[in-house]
């Protein structure tokens, strides 16, 4: 029980000796959260930013970071993942850096993300024509061509780029970068 | 242009009545100085008393500069680095002022990193300044330069280096702010060499511009309401309490709550003090060496309310299964303190002071009676003790006739290990700040230091400083005992000399089958009377309970230097009770393993 639950060890030790039911609610949830952070675009905030998921054992999956419309503050979108109270003190501890000046926990309220991909793929006669129409369904651009590799861009949400880079493995993925996920609110809510 | 004048020479007369020239004319006619004057005077400005320091290469600027222009604050030359930091932690937790250190680059930074490390999981205010090769020579590998800013990035609050002569004053004021707000914690500044001898005009800021940095200093209304509440219903409440008491001043107004609503209260190891142990409401310290009865108190408890404490994994012992019944209000200045190990119910981020006055009038004398008696019945089923009628001198014994000596007036400070549990078990303090202790780390070697840091934020208040060592933690820092010695610092020096690394050895013992693997120290241990001497400091020794109290007696009436008392104490004693490490804080030993040792 206590290795599927949010609660901590000691909350259900505590919730049973108070004869509290565990609710299934209370299950545990591995998110996924998108956490964007405005810091002082200097080195060493960054550096602090990384060195903290390290120093204590947060998991870090993917990490963007860029100077926003005024050039002493940087953005970084940090993607992580962890239970709820991991989470929190994700946010907590970021937030306790000197340099951050923002948390922005994105996940629990509508918003976009993107990722960019630059695929290297090798090509022949017999599959280039297939490969530029999955390039057309997914509304990639070729940004590079040689006699015998293309090289694709291609913006959306990750879970599009796994799909393309799945559809591509079968011709042979010579060279791939990813740029990691840059996310932000959505400004509307429609029927809130 | 008079106003501009006098902005820039405000803390800066033109000539002292020493006749010092205090600062040279630039050709457009305001006043410059070098980065290290300006380094100097923002100290004074700061209102820095104490700096511990070590000079060298990268920092030789400052030194002449401090030779010229004779700054206000004192510097005291320590021996070694590490003893500087702890030195300014001792002077921060006597005084509850911010400790400042000052040190060359590579291995005068290097060897701050203990200190700094200790200064952080305590959360003591200080601030490191380090020195630095030349800005152009940085990442060159070149001579004394390390990346102190790199190393010591996870161990502080905030760091600086500074590239810019112009942005100095600004950053010491910066890093004096971070350091003794919010939780306080050590900040590094990095100084390089050249911004050191650079020259502009000095302004010391007046206010503070840090536009990422904010606390939350008064804790939610709704909040401090709840905990009324629910203190008003439980039937088995218990304070747990915590530095962040003594650190926020809070430990008279918790006295005061606590007295009020007739709530008892347990310390951790760093809460000693805040409320007085000779309370009939004290159960004295909790956790892996704290009392069977506070153990008792908080597994039966049914509300634990946290004042500025951490549930640090020597007070909860297995997680799973403590305080099962207690619901939890946590009082804390820092939010990711909150609900970190242990679930909290209502959390009131803030001020532990703010708090608790403005929880004050909000809650009446409750009926704990029945709670009480219960304790009452624990505390006189397994009091703390141990056997003294064998003849044999104990630890325990000497420290007990150290504190009937002092009457919990002075203030104590321990190293870390067997000595220290016993100091915090029988020591019995009733004022906050008069004990100081390395906690979170356990830095062996931190005891001298940081009490002769104490003794030197205590002058002129006539309060005794005792220095608590084991034999192992002593020689680790010893060398500062000259420099006690320099300024004549009467401490009280104890050393607790059992010939052993006492307290891995009682590990050993319990826990790994008496396999006693490099813990004798018989043949490594200094004579300590001459080692003293040697330090010009006295030096007295005592082997059997009879001479101790002489042996006291002859060290109190020591007041122009350092007195060094040795005890050879037995090795065989064990600190109890105990909760075994990973074991549940009501599977406590009480007494030595016999068959009916568990209770």
């Amino acid at each position: 029980m206590a290795d599927t639950s949010t609660l901590t060890p000691q909350q259900i030790i505590r919730k049973k000796a108070q004869g509290e039911p565990i609710e299934s609610g209370e299950k545990k949830h591995e998110h996924r959260h998108i956490i964007a952070v405005r810091l002082e675009n200097t080195i060493g905030a960054l550096n602090r930013v990384i060195n903290l998921f390290s120093a204590r054992g947060f998991n870090l999956e993917s990490v963007t970071v860029g100077e926003t419309d005024d050039s002493t503050i940087s953005r970084m979108t940090i993607v992580t993942t962890g239970d709820d109270r991991i989470i929190a003190q994700v946010n907590r501890q970021l937030n306790r850096l000197v340099d951050v000046l923002e948390v922005i926990d994105l996940t629990s309220n509508e918003h976009v993300e993107r990722e960019l991909c630059l695929l290297k793929v090798s090509y022949t006669k017999q599959n280039r024509s297939e490969m530029m129409d999955t390039l057309d369904i997914f509304r990639g651009k070729v940004v590079d061509v040689t006699p015998d590799t293309m090289t694709f861009e291609l913006t959306g949400p990750s879970k599009k780029i796994n799909a393309f880079i799945g559809m591509m493995r079968q011709h042979g993925i010579e060279e791939m970068a990813r740029s990691g996920r840059v996310a932000m609110h959505r400004a509307l809510h429609f029927g809130d | 242009m008079k106003d501009d004048q006098n902005t820039t020479t405000k803390s800066m007369p033109e000539t002292r009545e020493d006749g010092i020239e205090q600062a040279r004319t630039s050709v457009n006619g305001s006043k410059r100085m070098s980065g290290a004057e300006i380094f100097l005077r923002s100290l004074d400005a700061e209102g820095v008393e104490v700096v511990f320091g070590h000079p060298g290469g990268a920092v030789i600027k400052i030194y002449d500069e401090m030779a010229r222009i004779k700054p206000d604050f004192e510097h005291v030359l320590v021996r070694h680095e590490q003893g500087g930091t702890h030195a300014a932690e001792g002077y921060a937790k006597a005084t509850g002022k911010v400790g400042t250190v000052l040190v060359t680059s590579g291995p005068g930074a290097t060897n701050t990193v203990t200190g700094i490390a200790d200064a952080y999981l305590d959360s003591v205010p200080i601030v490191v300044f380090t020195g630095q090769v030349p800005t152009h020579l940085i990442g060159n590998d070149a001579f004394q330069e390390c990346d102190t800013i790199g190393i010591t990035r996870s161990i502080t609050k905030h760091s600086f280096l500074v590239r810019d002569v112009k942005d100095l004053a600004r950053t010491v004021k910066h890093a004096y702010h971070i350091a003794r707000t919010g939780r306080p914690g050590p900040v590094v500044v990095d100084l390089p060499k050249d911004v050191l001898l650079d020259e502009t005009e000095f302004v010391y800021p007046e206010d503070v511009d840090l536009r990422g940095y904010s606390f939350t200093a008064h804790g939610a209304e709704n909040k401090i309401r709840r905990a009324a509440g629910m203190m008003a219903e439980a039937k088995k409440p218990l304070f747990y309490v915590g530095g962040g008491t003594v650190g926020g001043d809070a430990s008279e107004i918790l006295t005061k709550v606590a007295r009020k609503t007739r709530i008892p209260v347990t310390t951790t190891l760093h809460g000693l003090g805040a409320f007085p142990e000779d309370d009939e409401l004290s159960l004295g310290m909790l956790g892996m060496h704290g009392t069977w009865y506070a153990n008792m108190a908080v597994q039966n408890s049914d509300l634990i309310i946290a004042v500025g404490a951490r549930f640090d994994d020597r007070v909860t012992g297995k997680l799973e299964s403590w305080a099962p019944h207690a619901k939890i209000i946590h009082m804390d200045i820092d939010p990711s303190s909150i609900s970190k190990n242990v679930y909290v119910d209502c959390a009131i981020v803030g001020d532990t002071r703010d708090a608790l006055e403005r929880l004050e009038p909000l809650v009446e004398a409750g009926d704990t009676d029945a709670w009480l008696q219960q304790i009452d019945a624990w505390r006189k089923k397994a009091p703390l003790e141990y056997d003294q009628d064998d003849g044999r001198l104990r630890a325990q014994y000497v420290l007990q006739r150290i504190r009937e000596q002092s009457k919990g007036e002075a203030v104590t400070v321990t190293d870390v290990g067997q000595h220290q549990m016993w100091a915090a078990q029988y020591g019995r303090f009733i004022h906050p700040r008069s004990h100081i202790t390395s906690g979170g780390l356990g830095t062996m070697g931190f005891c001298l230091p940081a009490a002769m840091g104490a003794a030197f934020g205590l002058r002129g208040t006539g309060r005794t400083v005792v220095s608590i060592n084991g034999d192992g933690g002593f020689v680790m820092n010893a060398q500062e005992l000259s420099v006690a010695a320099a300024h004549k610092l009467p401490l009280k020096i104890v050393v607790i000399n059992n010939n052993f690394l006492g307290m891995v050895r009682q590990w050993q013992e319990l826990f790994h089958e008496e396999r006693f693997s490099h813990t004798d120290l018989t043949e490594t241990n200094p004579d300590f009377v001459k080692l003293a001497e040697a330090h010009h400091c006295v030096g007295l020794r005592a082997e059997k309970p009879e001479e101790v109290d002489e042996i006291i007696k002859q060290a109190w009436e020591v007041n122009d230097r350092p007195v060094v008392m040795e005890f050879r104490v037995i090795k065989e004693e064990m600190v109890f009770p105990m909760v075994p490490s990973g074991a549940s804080t009501d599977e406590m030993i009480t007494k030595r393993l016999t068959p009916n040792a568990f209770v």
